[in-house]
């Protein structure tokens, strides 16, 4: 398994991923600065991305949607902030309307995403934030998005969770 | 499970199992919004619309209140879940990217001759 190590904050709303490719740091980098490339790890196979605009410099911007098997569409974008190819890049990651612009009541997360060499590979940190459980709940929400799985073990917690009568 | 779990599984799966009910759940969960409101945003009558609202109600997942004439709706189901839950799932979202990126960068064919 590529994921090494997982930290969460609860009190900063803070997940950090931490994941070991047997890959060169170029390699891992290329994923996320081909748009062709990127599509095909961000959606789940249920839920294929497609990459609309990529443009992966400070203030550029990675606008693109998802489409479900009935064939809805749900849309994002990045808003990128920093980039120091191939080792980091940092961007705000929201949800955006129809025509995928993006939409302001829609809560963001702050990422930063950082490779280094490590052991022959490349070590991959994944470092996500919240401002409010709120924002965080309203993405698992869209557990849509996600594939099934995500809402279904909601559901699950959610009958588990209240009180009988 | 319970039969009183049961009921509200049922419950709770026909209120999810309609597109309109999840679009409205999900702009409930963003904010508080008036009935009205929300009946403008779908090209159905408000009665329909009221209708929709009162099933998420009774699969508790949004909760009704009057202000003067009008009726707030808001998104419930922060009330049983943790942030703690919630961010394990984000993790599972996250391992199942870094899954996929494992498996496109290990099916490259790789050129071993440098």
């Amino acid at each position: 398994m590529p994921v090494t190590d997982v930290t969460h904050d609860v009190d900063s709303l803070t997940l950090t991923i931490t994941a070991q490719f047997a890959a060169p740091v170029e390699r891992i980098w290329e994923v996320y600065a081909d748009p062709r490339q990127l599509e095909k790890v961000w959606g789940p196979p249920s839920h294929p991305a497609t990459v609309v605009e990529h443009d992966l410099r400070p203030g550029g911007q990675m606008k693109y949607f998802m489409t479900s098997p009935e064939g809805d569409k749900y849309a994002g974008y990045w808003k990128i902030t920093a980039v120091d190819a191939p080792r980091s890049f940092t961007f705000a990651d929201g949800f955006a309307d129809a025509d995928l612009n993006p939409n302001p009541d829609m809560p963001v997360s702050t990422n930063v995403y950082t490779f280094s060499e490590n052991d022959g590979g490349t070590r991959a940190v994944y470092h996500s934030t919240y401002e409010s459980a709120e924002g965080l709940q309203q993405v698992l929400d869209m557990g849509v998005v996600e594939g099934a799985s995500s809402a279904i073990n909601q559901i699950d917690d959610l009958v588990a969770s209240t009180p009988a009568g | 499970m319970t039969i009183v779990d049961e009921e509200r599984a049922d419950a709770l799966f026909h209120a999810l199992a309609d597109r309109t009910r999840r679009d409205i759940l999900r702009r409930v969960l963003a904010g508080e919004h008036s009935v009205s409101a929300l009946a403008a945003s779908y090209d159905m009558s408000f009665a329909a619309v009221q209708k929709h609202v009162a099933v998420l109600e009774r699969a508790s997942l949004l909760t009704k209140r009057r202000h003067g004439r009008e009726q707030l709706a808001s998104g419930e189901v922060s009330a049983v879940r943790s942030v703690a839950s919630l961010l394990g799932e984000l993790e599972q979202v996250w391992r199942a990217r870094i899954a996929r990126i494992d498996e496109l960068i290990t099916t490259d064919v790789p050129d071993q001759e440098d």
